[in-house]
């Protein structure tokens, strides 16, 4: 009986210190809101809901140097992007959430968030001296990602990993097949052509085929062909056009011809899966999971992996250039002040500086960090194809509040191009659903 | 029950005493209807809302317009088609195997034990778990069932990553790892059958093949009969599996009515169309479930 009376007055101690410890922050902050803003924030917790993405990893490792600095205590929580989504939207729907600062992707989230009012518009923080130091310097992110964060003069987040769509291939199947890597998406598609060689289990081309996932890494080959989702002055859908079909088909057929069998079924994982085992010459995806193909652990093939600017269609090389990931604070925050000073924290040049050049090295959104010193993590091609991508389109899928419904609506053309069905019938069937759906949120 | 009871008892137990047939079960009362009845009655009020959280508008009351839709909603419809075509094709190759395991099980070897408790793994595994294994041995480049294949000559199918090939073969991954609960059922059956029956059977002369036919299969009926319930029950819900292998891919060609569901909700945020979804498929798994319990019990009698 003895041990089991110790445990249990083991607990009743725990769960006094812990109703102790929450109880005095409160009261901290209510004290000392008279006095300047550092000092009423602390002994603040605060609750930070991230993804599992590898800027979580190393800014967990920095944690320490915040909350012995500012006095706030930070309980962190971290999920898979689908997971946090779902978490999120059940917590802001009950309208009744303690989340202080949530990390989102703001182009599949934040129109949606938007309109149901779930944001704290970070304008009023930025611009406000008191609550942001000047050495911060807004003016320093890309402008293309602060344009993403931007929803109908909302300024939804800040970004904290920028990602652009680059080609990676094998130098030595090059080599080898004495050819240059692709400057063009015609070069791309002749290329693919003659480095199959389906009897030794090598395919010229790899990229997503999954319905959702496709969509984000099929935009650079639309935008490239010179279409585009929808026109969005006149809010008209053009997934139709005789750019779009061309794009559509390519995509198609690069992944029909070429493609390893199965390509339906992949998102990145997958397809990075088949690049690192030597299966693929080239691999068109987002510059940020280079190391899948890169590292040495993960990777049969990483000597031989080349980076190079996504190749140029009949409107040159356009490849999309967008924020993934940024950090907001929603509007039901209970401690917004501190919240704000987290992600200054997080945001500030030397936080950025010290992920960048960490072991597994995340890209920031700040243009004065992007000089060979800062970079210096990243493999060279890399930096170079990345750099020149900046001045892409600031989104990769269409602006729209219903993005799940937008991107199974495009998937499907794709898929039928992989499956080598007919694309033009299908691009003008998902045509006219694309545009219902505009006209649903015309209002 | 509360009747005769001793005038001397405490004065407060008289109230517990009378109404100790509504008392005792009351906690477990409160817990269904918290748990159980509140959310269906709370989904039912909503599928008649047009909730939906891309809409922008308030939650309005808009009648039958949601299941209106449905009747014309494609995806909707096709997803009932292929949950009864997996459900039936699973359910009746797991009966077929099931069973024959169980009859050829059903007598007494070395090592029955220890095959009867290999047939438990299947079900002891996690279905996600199950699932990543399968698509990796199902891989169509580097997965092991296409390598054997390419040794003996046979062609290679891309399994899950080819339409008409994905819900056969998620039909074959749920009859792996369900075929043996029909063979531990039948066997459990197997064991209470009578001795007499079949020995006064091989005392007429009749051959295995006859006693399996007219008399095992019989007596067996109404053990299968809820192996079978039950079977369909989880088969019509099935969704961890097909979530973790395909979600529902290539294009939709594994997308079963729940993974519709999922999508309505947690991609598209339609929380009043989503309601009216569930209330149909709740209506569809209720219905089997009655009808097959009418059969069982026209089986049993």
């Amino acid at each position: 009986m003895k041990p089991r009376f110790a445990m249990l007055a083991g607990s009743a101690v725990t769960l006094v210190g812990l109703l102790a410890g929450c109880g005095g922050g409160s009261v901290g902050s209510s004290q000392n809101n008279a006095g300047n803003p550092a000092s009423s924030t602390k002994g603040v917790t605060i609750r930070v809901v991230l993804a599992n993405h590898p800027w979580t990893d190393g800014i967990k490792k920095l944690l320490p140097d915040f909350e012995s600095k500012t006095g706030i205590h930070v309980n962190l929580e971290s999920y898979g992007e689908t997971q946090l989504t779902q978490k999120l939207t059940t917590e802001f729907t009950s309208g009744n959430s303690d989340i202080d600062v949530f990390a989102q992707r703001p182009l599949q989230e934040a129109r949606l968030f938007v309109q149901n009012g779930w944001y704290q518009d970070l304008n009023g923080y930025v611009k406000d001296q008191q609550k942001t130091p000047t050495d911060w310097q807004y003016n320093d992110f890309f402008p293309s990602a602060l344009q993403t964060e931007n929803v109908n003069g909302t300024l939804t987040g800040i970004p904290i990993v920028v990602e652009h769509e680059v080609l990676y291939y094998r130098k030595d199947l090059f080599a080898k097949a004495n050819l240059q890597p692709p400057k063009t998406i015609d070069e791309l598609v002749t290329d693919a052509q003659k480095l199959t060689d389906k009897s030794h289990g090598i395919y010229g081309f790899v990229a997503r085929g999954d319905r959702q996932a496709s969509v984000t890494q099929f935009s650079s080959f639309l935008y490239s062909y010179g279409g585009d989702w929808f026109d969005q002055q006149t809010k008209k859908a053009t997934l139709n056009t005789p750019e779009a079909i061309q794009a559509f088909e390519t995509y198609g057929k690069l992944l029909k011809d070429y493609g390893p069998p199965g390509t339906l079924n992949m998102s990145w994982p997958q397809a990075a899966a088949v690049f690192a085992q030597g299966k693929a010459a080239m691999w068109t995806d987002a510059d940020s999971v280079f190391q899948n193909v890169t590292d040495p652990s993960k990777s049969q093939v990483a000597q031989n992996v080349g980076i190079a600017k996504f190749p140029a269609g009949p409107k040159g090389s356009i490849p999309y250039s967008v924020t993934s990931w940024g950090l907001s604070i929603p509007k039901t925050a209970p401690h917004k002040d501190a919240a704000w000073q987290f992600i200054v924290w997080a945001t500030s040049p030397d936080t950025v500086k010290k992920l960048q050049t960490g072991s597994s090295p995340v890209p920031g959104a700040r243009a004065s960090l992007w000089n060979d010193e800062d970079m210096k993590s990243f493999p060279s091609d890399w930096v170079a194809a990345a750099k020149a991508s900046a001045d892409g389109r600031p989104y990769d899928r269409p602006l729209v509040v219903q993005v799940g419904q937008a991107r199974d609506i495009i998937g499907t053309v794709i898929d039928t191009g992989i499956q080598g069905g007919d694309v033009t019938a299908a691009a003008s069937s998902a045509n006219q659903q694309f545009q219902q759906l505009l006209d649903t949120e015309k209002k | 029950m509360g009747a005769g009871h001793p005038r001397n008892r405490l004065r407060g137990m008289g109230f517990v005493d009378r109404h100790a047939k509504w008392l005792f079960p009351l906690p477990a009362m409160v817990f269904i209807f918290v748990m159980m009845i509140f959310p269906l009655i709370y989904t039912l009020y909503n599928s008649f809302t047009g909730w939906s959280l891309s809409s922008g508008a308030p939650r309005t009351w808009n009648h039958f317009a949601n299941y209106a839709r449905l009747v014309h909603d494609d995806r909707f419809l096709l997803s009932i088609v292929r949950m009864f075509y997996f459900t039936v094709a699973a359910v009746a190759v797991e009966l077929i195997i099931g069973t024959a395991v169980a009859v050829f099980l059903n007598r007494s070897f070395r090592g029955k034990n220890i095959i009867q408790a290999l047939l438990l793994l299947p079900m002891m595994a996690t279905p996600v778990a199950v699932a990543m294994v399968w698509m990796l041995m199902f891989e169509p480049t580097a997965g092991i069932v296409n390598y054997l294949l390419s040794i003996v000559g046979l062609p290679q199918p891309g399994w899950l990553g080819e339409a008409r090939w994905a819900l056969p073969t998620l039909i074959l991954l749920d009859v792996w790892e369900w075929s043996p609960m029909i063979t531990l059922m039948a066997l459990a059956g197997l064991t209470n059958l009578s001795s007499e029956t079949l020995e006064a059977a091989a005392v007429d002369g009749a051959t295995p093949w006859q006693t399996f036919w007219r008399i095992t299969l019989p007596l067996l009926r109404p053990t299968l009969t809820v192996a079978v319930l039950l079977r369909v029950i989880d088969a019509l819900k099935w969704f961890d599996t097909i979530y973790a292998t395909t979600g529902g891919g290539p294009g939709y060609a594994t997308e079963t009515l729940n993974i519709y569901t999922y999508q309505q909700a947690f991609s598209y945020f339609n929380f009043g169309y989503v309601s009216s979804i569930l209330v149909v498929f709740f209506a569809i798994v209720l219905g089997i479930s009655l009808l097959l319990s009418v059969i069982r019990g026209r089986v049993e009698a």
